[in-house]
């Protein structure tokens, strides 16, 4: 693809991400970030590809390393995301036994 | 296989683009946020098949099978995560995207002849590691595997500009030789260059450090995406990039910090340095009984929340105390800082994980004039996003961030475990004011208790 057309996709993409954040409040951010974080795990489809056409083991184990690495991204950026927002909609949560209890100093913020 | 033709492979690529920019849509509303979720996974879903049915590929099997495990490792991870621990999860897994990106581009070297495309890999080898090794460390701070201080050693600066130019040179030998070994040395580089750089931030910028390595990471695949040709990389690396720098420049200034305070902030002098010592100033502790008659008799009580009561997993007794206290006609309402919790909104997400009506939760602007009629301010287990010190002692860390004004309500009753300090690591001058109570003691058992006996008044 020629870069004039590449640049094209880049600075509306640029403005798309800003206009779509843009009001957004301090409530939702921590899910959004989260959501933000789970979709560039679609490197997922890069490490694919390269795994696809490695010419030897070395290049092919760590074009794996990648695709495990996207893949531990994408699939537990939305599961998180996920997780996050189902509390959001008031259901009584099914998991409260399973966390365990976190550690952490005395009172911060 | 190459099933698809190239056309229907580039609209399956765009309409995984629409559901993307739809996902960061729906995630701005709480209404649409958890559909707006489900739409982004289903984008990535559709990615993913479309990758493998238009692109002529080797080792189909290896890759499915690495795929498969990575969704078993991170699925159950992500389901099981206490939500207070769901923070640095969140920056574990930004990291290996990042480092995913690396490692792509890396491959991709071979590869690539034009100028353009050399300068990409250089970008998401030298970003990528960055991101990888500075979200590690967010991480380890996060998780407190190590101190959540800023770190700072003697010459700190002068070591990060080395590698920071060694870098730059490192990039510069890459994309004019295109050397393996140049690329090689630049990823080490960059490794090192990511610890440096979150190694300053004090412990209560972190959220914001992540956020600027997500936007990082975003922009690594979106030069993946020039690299390999890929639109789609191209467009949801560069959505990321873009809604992560305003997603960061927003929590910055909810904690009234700018960006490069915050990075470069430690070194120049203890920005965000603070005593660990407990003072001992002589102040007012109470017991549970009188806290419950403090609330009991009240009219209005605005309840500051903060990560104790998250640590101390106490937010459904919280919950309950409000709704004893509204059913003896007491208005309750939680102020809602920024930043409580460990990440702007995570707070929210604990209380309504614990039932609290979204309506309840007041964000700081609409709940700080309330203050001045509030009988009282009820403090579970926060400490800087109430300190005074933010409004008026110019040289302290937190000089300048927006804070929850519980000093004027009338009484301010603060359950804490101890007198240490918080996360930022400064004292508190309001704990010593005469209008103070103190109740000491794990934020659950304090409340449980305080419940008691608001419940035999």
């Amino acid at each position: 693809m020629d870069a004039i057309t590449l640049l094209t996709f880049f600075v509306l993409s640029v403005f798309v991400g800003f206009e779509v954040v843009s009001k957004v409040s301090s409530t939702l951010h921590t899910p959004l970030m989260s959501g933000a974080n789970a979709i560039h795990g679609i490197i997922l489809i890069g490490a694919i590809i390269v795994a696809g056409q490695a010419e030897d083991v070395g290049l092919l184990v760590v074009a794996l390393i990648a695709v495990l690495l996207a893949t531990v991204n994408l699939v537990g950026g939305f599961v998180v995301t996920d997780r996050m927002l189902e509390m959001f909609g008031g259901r009584k949560p099914a998991a409260a036994s399973a966390s365990t209890a976190a550690t952490g100093e005395e009172g911060p913020r | 296989m190459s099933i698809l033709s190239i056309e229907a492979t580039a609209l399956l690529y765009l309409l995984a683009a629409v559901c993307f920019i739809l996902a960061l849509k729906g995630l701005s509303s709480p209404k649409t946020a958890r559909r707006g979720n489900l739409i982004g996974a289903f984008g990535a879903l559709v990615a993913v098949v479309t990758v493998f049915l238009s692109t002529e590929l080797d080792n189909i099997a290896l890759i499915i099978i690495t795929i498969a495990i990575g969704s078993a490792i991170a699925a159950p991870v992500s389901r099981r995560v206490a939500m207070t621990q769901m923070p640095q999860l969140v920056a574990l897994f930004n990291g290996v995207g990042g480092g995913a990106a690396a490692l792509v581009a890396m491959l991709e070297l071979t590869h690539v002849d034009d100028l353009g495309s050399v300068i990409a890999v250089a970008f998401t080898v030298l970003v990528g590691a960055v991101s990888f090794s500075g979200s590690v460390i967010t991480f380890a701070k996060l998780q407190e595997l190590m101190p959540t201080r800023p770190i700072v050693f003697p010459g700190g600066p002068v070591v990060m500009a080395v590698v920071a130019v060694a870098s730059l040179a490192s990039a510069v030998w890459l994309v004019v030789t295109g050397a393996p070994l140049a690329a090689y040395v630049l990823l080490g580089l960059g490794i090192v260059l990511g610890v440096l750089f979150v190694l300053p931030v004090g412990g209560a910028d972190v959220p914001i450090v992540i956020s600027l390595l997500n936007a990082f990471t975003g922009l690594t695949v979106a030069a993946s995406g020039l690299v390999l040709g890929n639109t789609l990389l191209l467009v949801a690396g560069t959505l990321v990039g873009a809604s992560g720098t305003i997603l960061t420049r927003a929590m910055a200034s909810a904690m009234g910090r700018s960006v490069a305070g915050i990075l470069f902030g430690a070194f120049k002098g203890g920005s965000t340095a603070g005593s660990t010592a407990a003072s001992d100033r002589p102040v007012r502790s109470s017991s549970a009984e009188d806290v419950a008659i403090l609330l009991g008799y009240a009219q209005r009580v605005v309840v500051v929340p903060g990560y104790g009561l998250a640590v101390a997993q106490a937010q459904h007794t919280m919950a309950e105390l409000a709704s004893t206290l509204e059913a003896k006609g007491i208005e309750v309402v939680f102020g809602i800082h920024p930043v409580a919790g460990r990440m702007p909104g995570h707070m929210n997400v604990l209380l309504a994980e614990a039932n609290v009506p979204y309506e309840a939760l007041q964000e700081m602007d609409e709940v700080n004039p309330q203050f001045k009629t509030a009988d009282v301010a009820l403090v579970v287990g926060a400490n800087d996003v109430v300190n005074p010190a933010a409004k008026t002692t110019p040289g302290s860390p937190i000089y300048g961030m927006p804070i929850l004004d519980v000093a004027s309500a009338r009484q301010v009753v603060f359950l804490k475990r101890s007198m240490r300090p918080g996360f930022a690591g400064i004292e508190n001058d309001l704990l010593f004011e005469p209008q103070t109570t103190l109740l000491f003691g794990d934020a659950k058992e304090s409340l449980t208790k305080v419940l008691g006996a608001v419940k035999a008044l």
